[in-house]
């Protein structure tokens, strides 16, 4: 046997071999030495540096970034500061409640001009004038701004608990529960749900304006949770496939664990969305039933009580008309603004489509 | 605890089906295996052959519907998993049988710090108050080569790198000490020298440990370097079953000799890489006879009319084949015939 040959063969056996072991995990061994090495380049040197710098950061920094949506945010902040701070500054520098009533007979007009005394005369008593019974406008608006926001508020809020627990739970069920919880929506989602709140609110008429905002908050949070039932659940259907879920199963948890620890916390960001978009609608419907006269009742007011009282003498004191009706459109779009600018915060790739 | 002859896990002719609109997908039908303590057992196989379905089903993870466990045994420390109720189950998941994931980037909840995921596994199995879970959540980090575990704990998934997710994916799935590390591919996502790094580190844990490891893969190379059994799977079935080494150096089954020829060789230069021939079948419209037969070489006629014998060729090896005995001869003495790694 030639030298040639017997090379051959032996060059012929190691590609044998290396056939067998193509990937040998010991030939490419990296010792763990070395791994802390690299890792420590990416980290830089000093790991003070490795600050989480979490979702709700990036995203509140894109926020800042959406000049209407600062405008929406900063509008809403002075106008919640202004309802629930104006109404006590007036009553210690005024002397005045929104629901004060002069007693004084001046004439049988008892509305005024903005920046208008009894007289005619200029005055900084009444900057918005009176309403027809001679109520300070400005802490009229002042105080029905904050029955406004609180029904928009707490409505949603209801709507929140019922919805994301609703659909977060036909979502992760999926299969026949999913289809039987999520009909039941459509059926309710098919009722004029104006009409519902009517029903609601005119069956169990309560005696006490307090007790009809109550029953206000109850029927508005209860006609108004079926969209986010719905949102919520498209969101966990998409999310119960994902690994972290196999992941989270794997390791033994339970489903209710699963649904309110894992799930829910990753749809929060289309639920905020959807919740900012919500009080203004719901706003908007609060003063929808006032103006018919199913909603807040005297001596309580909301922008749309107000409107309602103020359009009657649209042609006489307009600003009775004027002043909540620009106030509660601010405030409306505002919302609209920031609540758009979240979308655009929280869900960067949904501006692209 | 039942000791079984020194058998942690028993899977005893299991099948899992799923309903679908194309009929019963029988995603694994009739499989056998058995593990040792302290071993590590490799499956093999294509995509869709049923790997990963076997080991959802051994812990009961199978989502139903559509999927369903026809019949069988899963004898875990002798004790059958499949007629547990579902609470038990549960608290063997995680505790005794851990789970790692193939794709480290999906299988962390993003919304959630590392440190809470950590501990929530053994705050739930081991009754851990907050800090101490805390404590060993760094601890596990720290064995797991995260280095500076105590500042990087708090961090959230985004924050790690693929490598280092995967890291902590097996910290968790290490936290209670299970006596079975189900690792269901577990570097396929990883770029190669973090699979090496990740491979290694799975060794060197399971020696530290003492858990018993089945790996899922279909990559030849990492388990002649990481298992002591191999099994090997086509459409559900259980092909051939011997000792790696045994495996590598005398295959008995065509589509194993298969497998091995179509690893691509990093030292010949050019030249065509061996394929199998054709695509795995529809597990939902097998035809009767070897699944194998449209794609194997040395098919007969008995192979599309009879489903092939389970063949045992010595003490630990099996082979699904009617050559069965042929093929492992051949490989034996054979002019290819392939030497012992």
């Amino acid at each position: 046997m030639d030298l040639e040959s017997e090379q051959r063969e032996e060059t012929e056996k190691h590609l044998n071999e290396s056939r067998l072991t193509p990937v040998d995990p010991d030939m490419l061994h990296v010792s763990p030495e070395m791994a802390i090495a690299e890792a420590d380049v990416a980290l830089g040197p000093q790991s003070e540096f490795v600050r989480s710098t979490s979702l709700w950061q990036d995203a509140w920094r894109r926020l800042l970034k959406n000049k209407l949506a600062v405008f929406g945010l900063v509008v809403v902040i002075l106008v919640t500061i202004f309802s629930v701070v104006g109404p006590p500054i007036i009553k210690r520098t005024l002397g005045f409640t929104p629901d004060y009533i002069p007693s004084n007979d001046v004439g049988l007009v008892k509305s005024f001009p903005p920046f208008t005394g009894p007289n005619g005369e200029f005055s900084w008593t009444h900057p918005m004038g009176t309403d027809n019974a001679g109520r300070d406008q400005l802490a009229r608006v002042m105080q029905g701004g904050q029955i406004s926001l609180f029904v928009g508020i707490i409505a949603t809020l209801v709507s929140l608990l019922i919805g994301v627990t609703y659909g977060a739970i036909a979502g992760y069920a999926g299969g026949r529960v999913d289809d039987v919880m999520m009909r039941f929506v459509d059926v309710l989602y098919s009722l004029p749900y104006v009409i519902v709140v009517i029903v609601l609110l005119s069956m169990f008429r309560s005696q006490t304006a307090r007790g009809q905002l109550v029953l206000l908050f109850i029927s508005l949070g209860s006609v108004s949770w079926l969209t986010m039932a719905r949102i919520v659940r498209g969101q966990v259907l998409s999310l119960k496939n994902q690994e972290f879920v196999l992941a989270a199963r794997a390791t033994g948890v339970s489903n209710a664990k699963i649904i309110f620890r894992h799930l829910v916390p990753n749809t929060l960001g289309p639920v905020i969305v959807y919740a900012t978009l919500t009080i203004p609608q719901i706003m908007l419907t609060e003063a929808f039933l006032s103006y018919l006269g199913f909603g807040v009742q005297a001596p309580l007011a909301s922008w749309g009580s107000l409107a309602a009282d103020g359009v009657q003498n649209i042609a006489i004191f307009p600003w009775q008309l004027i002043f909540p009706g620009v106030t509660m459109a601010l405030t409306l779009f505002s919302l609209n603004f920031l609540g758009d600018g979240l979308r655009d915060a929280l869900d960067p790739q949904m501006r692209t489509v | 605890m039942t000791q079984n002859n020194g058998k942690l896990l028993e899977v005893k002719e299991l099948r899992t089906y799923f309903d679908t609109d194309d009929g019963v997908v029988k995603a694994v039908d009739g499989i056998s295996f058995a593990l040792n303590r302290g071993e590590t057992l490799g499956i093999v196989g294509e995509s869709g052959s049923g790997k990963s379905v076997t080991n959802l089903s051994i812990i009961r993870l199978i989502p139903n519907p559509p999927g369903k466990i026809v019949s069988g045994e899963i004898l875990f420390n002798g004790e059958d998993i499949l007629l547990l109720p579902i609470d038990s189950v549960r608290k063997i998941r995680g505790r005794r049988i851990a789970m790692i994931f193939q794709d480290p980037m999906t299988s962390l909840n993003p919304f959630m710090r590392i440190s809470r995921q950590l501990m929530e596994i053994t705050q739930l199995h081991l009754g851990h108050t907050k800090s101490q879970a805390y404590e060993h959540a760094i601890g596990m980090l720290e064995t797991v080569g995260i280095p500076d575990a105590r500042a990087r704990v708090d961090n959230y998934p985004h924050e790690f790198s693929g490598g280092m997710r995967q890291r902590v994916m097996i910290a968790m799935a290490l936290s209670c000490q299970p006596e079975l590390l189900i690792a269901d591919e577990p570097t396929t996502a990883l770029d190669v020298t973090i699979q090496a790094q990740i491979l290694e580190l799975i060794k060197k844990l399971k020696q530290e440990t003492g858990t018993s490891v089945i790996l899922i893969t279909h990559d030849l190379g990492v388990v002649a370097g990481m298992t002591d059994n191999v099994i090997v799977m086509y459409a559900g079935n259980v092909f051939e079953q011997a000792k790696t080494s045994e495996l590598f150096a005398t295959p008995g089954n065509p589509y194993t000799k298969g497998l091995l020829r179509s690893v691509p060789d990093p030292t010949a230069e050019q030249g065509k890489l061996y394929q199998i021939p054709g695509l795995p079948p529809d597990v939902a419209h097998l035809k009767p006879g070897c699944p194998f037969a449209p794609r194997c070489e040395r098919v007969e006629e008995i192979c599309r009319r009879e489903f092939p014998p389970y063949v045992q060729l010595n003490a630990d090896h099996f082979s699904l084949c009617h050559f069965a005995q042929d093929v492992f001869a051949e490989s034996r003495k054979g002019p290819e015939a392939v030497s012992q790694p």
